[in-house]
């Protein structure tokens, strides 16, 4: 199947439309993933562990 | 026709990239709320750690970015009428307004929850009754309906120091109340400055802004009242201990020179004098209130040294 194919309803998207879909999953990813290592560090603050660039 | 063929052409695929969720955010508004909380943060006299403060300042933008997004799902019809806001994500056809609805609100309880997680629970309440009040009273039930609206409203652009200082110390006490009160007061002077250069605009829009309502004579005469209670207000840190004597000198200063600003706008009433006037109390409002802010927490970070 083309990547511009949605296979739900069949549209087919135009090329700035894929690219404007491509370009808020990547957002999307990135989001997710800086609140995975935010809650890390949270955690580790909260547990007191001293982390080196703590001072 | 079919049911299936209308729905066909309802079909709206998104063409919004990233940039567009973040304009939704008011990142320049975000960064003074960051800044100001910062200084709030410096301001308390607990010490905190940097991962945790710096958390704090990030779910409190967050949350400022959220009653943005919120403010712009509630404002889209007026926001398309006023040309300074016409080209916001909304207006400009690149985000839905139920697409902002749930972002705001995506972000109002992801801030609200973070702040509660990495400093405390107080804190967080403090930052969500932020959050309601710009878009519920200011918003939805202010804005539209009295002149006063961003007199109110402003205690929500005031309250960041204030959450700030909540997160650092888990509790309340002078300090952010007084800076509370600085940004509450600066705020009338700054907007109607504004405001009266851009009149029309909101007269198109129907936004009761005070020089739409009360006339451009009465609003000049409030602005130079909230600059005269201005001038005292910004010397109480000063004035309280909480702050050194370059602030003292740099608040007498600048709220002198406020004043003088607020009268400039006061005696030039006609042409391009009073808009040049105008101009001039809103860029040096702005100044102000980060000189301020920035001599309070420089005495703060340099005493720590």
């Amino acid at each position: 199947m083309p990547r511009t194919a949605d296979a739900t309803t069949g549209i087919r998207l135009s090329e700035a439309e894929s690219r404007a879909r491509i370009s808020r999953n990547r957002a999307i990813g990135l989001t997710l993933a800086a609140l995975v290592a935010l809650f890390y560090v949270v955690t580790l603050a909260k547990l007191g562990l001293h982390l080196p660039f703590k001072g | 026709m079919t049911d299936i063929g209308w729905r066909q052409s309802e079909v709206r695929v998104s063409l919004a990239e990233p940039g567009d969720y973040w304009r939704l955010l008011k990142p320049r508004v975000m960064s003074l709320v960051v800044f100001t909380a910062f200084v709030g943060l410096i301001v308390a006299p607990v010490p905190v750690d940097p991962i945790l403060g710096l958390v704090s300042l990030l779910a409190i933008a967050v949350g400022a970015g959220a009653s943005g997004a919120l403010n712009q799902w509630w404002d889209a019809d007026i926001d398309a009428i006023m040309s300074r806001t016409a080209k916001r994500p909304i207006p400009a056809g690149r985000v839905t307004e139920q697409e902002t609805l749930a972002y705001g609100l995506t972000l109002s309880a992801f801030s609200v929850m973070t702040l509660g997680l990495a400093a405390n629970w107080f804190a967080a309440f403090l930052l969500a009754f932020t959050i309601f009040f710009y878009v519920v009273v200011y918003s939805m039930v202010l804005k539209r309906r009295t002149a006063q609206n961003i007199v109110i409203g402003g205690a929500a652009g005031a309250l960041p120091p204030v959450v700030a200082w909540a997160a650092a110390t888990g509790s309340l006490a002078w300090p952010p109340v007084v800076l509370f009160a600085i940004i509450f007061v600066w705020t009338p002077a700054h907007f109607w400055a504004l405001a009266l250069l851009r009149c029309e605009d909101y007269a198109r829009a129907g936004v009761p802004m005070l020089p739409v309502v009360a006339g451009e004579d009465a609003t000049r005469t409030q602005i130079l009242a909230y600059s005269l209670l201005l001038a005292p207000v910004g010397v109480m840190p000063w004035a309280l201990g909480f702050a050194g004597p370059v602030y003292g000198v740099v608040a007498t200063l600048g709220g002198a020179i406020f004043v003088a600003a607020a009268l400039a706008v006061f005696v030039r009433r006609e042409g391009a004098a009073a808009r040049k006037a105008c101009g001039r109390l809103f860029g040096f409002s702005i100044l102000h209130l980060f000189a301020l802010f920035a001599v309070l927490a420089g005495e703060r970070l340099a005493a720590s040294f």
